[in-house]
């Protein structure tokens, strides 16, 4: 990071391999756990009791079993950050690092938004304690939140929080690819994470994209909606020199990032799929990669109507010809969308499935969608899997497509 | 490669655009305070705020921009001013790539507050207008559809140093070859909620609004980014220590031909880190917060235009901007002619 005029420009690119991952979702509360869901095709929605949901039209979720937090430095933090943390601890103990100096970037959409909602209460009420107030003012900001984390990890650096909605966490990791690719930082820890809160699920449900059954159908021609979930997930990241200089132990390697700005609308992508396009073609094209040469899509797959027509769209552009051979599903199907955190734990659940060498699944599908001339992998199977593509589109437009492989294989 | 600022644009109490924010700097007058007042189990809550005046607005016409609250308008402004009219027809044909950073800290809180007090009063009615608007990249995916630009749009959340982490983006989208120049913006409004919030920290502390937006670009003018150093997190140190720090990574003296612009707010307490790390500054200095008021995330995006214009008019040779966060980082910049 930073930037002097008097010194020269990044010109060689390194390669960037992921050493350490770590992920919390409604799947599991760590790496293991989730790839057993995940390969066993479990769906792992159940009704919320953070809030009140008794006046909304859906009252369930993929909700966290989160164990209770025991240490005093971070007791003050927020559901999402407690999330995080255990996350960014498992990939870090993964790649062997108890800490260090190294650049944290991190993704988030809602933050800890639970706490503004109790500083939001409390504030009506002439009886709020002031001193409680400025906590909750306070702990109500991500960036006091992520310090906190990093302080609790022993990492120090540069801090970027990026809120891009649902590519929050894909964009947080293609950051940290590109720090490292240009030579700017040796390693990053990045991610994302959110948790449920009341606001974001309430304003959901007033747009009515969530389905009233509670369970998503990505894909399936009857699609009616999303469901919510939670979670966090995290990657170290290190260029290959580094790795392995420290005799480090490569899960993956990172081959592309294309990010890009969808302009149709502000909460509907364009019907094409033009931005989609673009970041998976860039992402590629980084990669050296051709589609044909892709062996899974972690797509996003909201299983809203306009996501996934939009998103089949660019897929079948993208993939032309070799569009029948291309492996794809949503794993919202079995953990929701989560938001800032998605395309972070998508990640992870793509080297899950790069490790794993399984492809999980789009659960739920009765009928799939006729843009569906790609392979949609409707229940867990076995496959050789070299490389993986995954996609995170948001409110706003905020594109993005990530490419990992097993090491060595682009 | 040399960067340079080559647009600037701003919307604050002193009024729309520039010119009306280095009038009120050169007066040393503070804008008029106003208030936000509230009915709270039978009394009336009151708290000075400096507000962006309603009068002299610039806001382009844009049909998304209609429906949102002050915050898209404000960066809508600063956008436009910092661009010019010649810049935006150019990036709305598609012949320059412009990247759009937006950091900011408080958001969209005229509408999350109003959303979440339906929500709270019946969820099942609350207004699907409202919600998009009150997620945080709702403002800099306004900003990307003004400019018809397909090309990369990030939203930066930071304390008030956080503008530095949008100036180190950009320039290295800049130097990757991205964009063909890059937008750093932020903006932030202010609400009954907000203001009393940051009262909690310091009751003299005046709420403040509105935008800055600079314009960033490798082409040749008379403003050119120096030294853009790492922020210097506050994981590990106090932020009297992280100032120190940040000033012996800047490496500078005073000298009748610098400034220093720094983010002191004219509270005792929460500047005292940073007056301990400056204290021995012999130079030319201005803390534009003491005037403007507390703008959170658009303070230090303030104090960047305002040493860029005191270069641009050649008042001094080179400028140092610091910005003491108060739970992320310390960070600062150099600009020189």
């Amino acid at each position: 990071m930073a930037y002097f005029s008097d010194s020269p420009s990044p010109s060689q690119f390194h390669r960037v391999v992921v050493t350490g991952v770590g992920v919390v979702s409604p799947m599991g509360m760590d790496f293991e756990e989730n790839a057993a869901g995940f390969r066993e095709g479990q769906s792992a929605f159940s009704p919320i009791t953070l809030f009140d949901v008794s006046r909304q039209r859906v009252g369930t979720a993929g909700q966290v079993d989160l164990p209770p937090i025991l240490s005093k430095t971070a007791s003050r933090m927020d559901r999402g950050t407690h999330m995080a943390l255990m996350a960014a601890r498992e990939a870090l103990a993964s790649a062997g690092l108890s800490g260090g100096a190294m650049p944290v970037i991190i993704g988030t959409s809602a933050a800890a938004m639970p706490i503004g909602e109790d500083y939001y209460k409390h504030a009506l009420s002439t009886r709020a304690d002031r001193h409680l107030q400025l906590r909750r003012v306070e702990t109500y900001q991500a960036q006091r939140q992520m310090t906190d984390l990093c302080r609790v990890l022993d990492v120090h650096g540069p801090m970027r929080i990026i809120s891009n909605a649902c590519a929050s966490g894909a964009n947080a990791i293609g950051h940290a690819f590109h720090l490292i690719r240009s030579g700017r930082a040796e390693r990053v820890l990045a991610g994302g994470y959110d948790a449920l809160c009341q606001l974001v699920f309430a304003g959901f449900d007033s747009l009515q994209a969530l389905s009233p059954s509670g369970i998503p159908r990505p894909f399936d021609a009857a699609r009616d909606g999303l469901a919510l979930g939670e979670g966090a997930g995290f990657v170290l990241l290190e260029s290959a020199t580094a790795a392995q200089a420290r005799g480090a132990v490569v899960r993956a390697e990172v081959l592309g990032y294309g990010a890009a700005t969808d302009i149709h609308h502000l909460t509907q992508p364009n019907p094409e799929g033009d931005a989609a396009l673009c970041t998976m073609s860039a992402a590629c094209e980084m990669a050296g990669l051709a589609p044909g040469q892709i062996d899974y899509i972690n797509s996003h797959g909201t299983g809203t109507p306009l996501n996934d027509i939009a998103e089949g769209r660019a897929i079948q552009r993208w993939a032309g010809n070799d569009v029948g051979k291309i492996h794809v599903s949503s794993t919202k199907s079995a953990i929701g969308h989560l938001l800032g955190g998605a395309g972070a734990v998508e990640s992870v659940i793509s080297l899950i499935a790069l490790e794993k060498q399984f492809l999980p699944a789009s659960l739920h599908v009765r009928e799939a969608d006729p843009v569906c001339t790609f392979d949609l992998v409707r229940a867990p199977r076995e496959a050789h899997i070299e490389r993986v593509l995954t996609n995170s589109f948001g409110f706003g437009g905020a594109n993005a497509t990530l490419i990992f492989s097993k090491e060595g294989a682009r | 490669m040399s960067i340079f600022i080559t647009g600037t644009g701003a919307v604050t109490p002193a009024g729309w655009g520039v010119p009306a924010l280095l009038q009120v700097m050169a007066s040393g007058q503070r804008p008029a305070l106003s208030s936000i007042e509230r009915p709270c189990g039978g009394e009336t809550v009151s708290t000075p705020v400096l507000r962006v005046p309603a009068e002299g607005a610039t806001t382009p016409k844009f049909a998304r921009l209609r429906r949102t609250s002050p915050i898209s308008k404000y960066a809508a402004a600063a956008v436009a001013e910092a661009l010019g009219p010649e810049r935006m027809a150019s990036i709305q044909a598609g012949k320059l790539r412009v990247g759009v950073i937006f950091t900011l800290m408080n958001g969209c809180v005229n509408y999350s507050n109003r959303f979440f007090g339906e929500v709270m009063a019946d969820p099942a009615v609350a207004s699907p207008i409202l919600f998009p608007e009150t997620v945080f990249n709702a403002p800099s995916s306004h900003l990307s559809a003004l400019l018809g630009s397909h090309s990369p749009n990030d939203t930066l959340i930071t304390d008030g140093a956080g503008f530095f982490n949008g100036m180190d983006l950009a320039a290295e989208w800049i130097e990757r070859g991205d964009v063909d120049g890059c937008l750093v913006v932020s903006s932030e409004e202010i609400d009954w909620l907000s203001a009393e919030g940051l009262q909690l920290y310091d009751p003299q502390a005046i709420a403040s609004e509105g935008a800055a937006a600079i314009y960033l670009e490798p082409a040749v003018g008379p403003v050119k980014l120096l030294r853009l150093p790492d922020p210097i997190p506050l994981s590990n140190q106090s932020r009297a220590a992280a100032a120190a720090a940040l000033r012996d990574v800047l490496q500078v003296y005073g000298d009748d031909d610098t400034l220093l612009v720094d983010s002191a707010c004219g509270s005792t307490r929460l500047d005292a880190a940073e007056n301990s790390a400056w204290n021995t500054w012999a130079g030319q200095r201005c803390s534009p917060r003491t005037l403007l008021g507390e703008g959170l995330g658009v303070s230090t995006a303030l104090q960047v235009i305002i040493a860029s214009e005191a270069i641009k008019t050649k008042r001094v040779r080179k400028a140092i901007i610091v910005a003491t966060g108060a739970n992320q980082q310390c960070a600062g910049a150099i600009l020189g002619g």
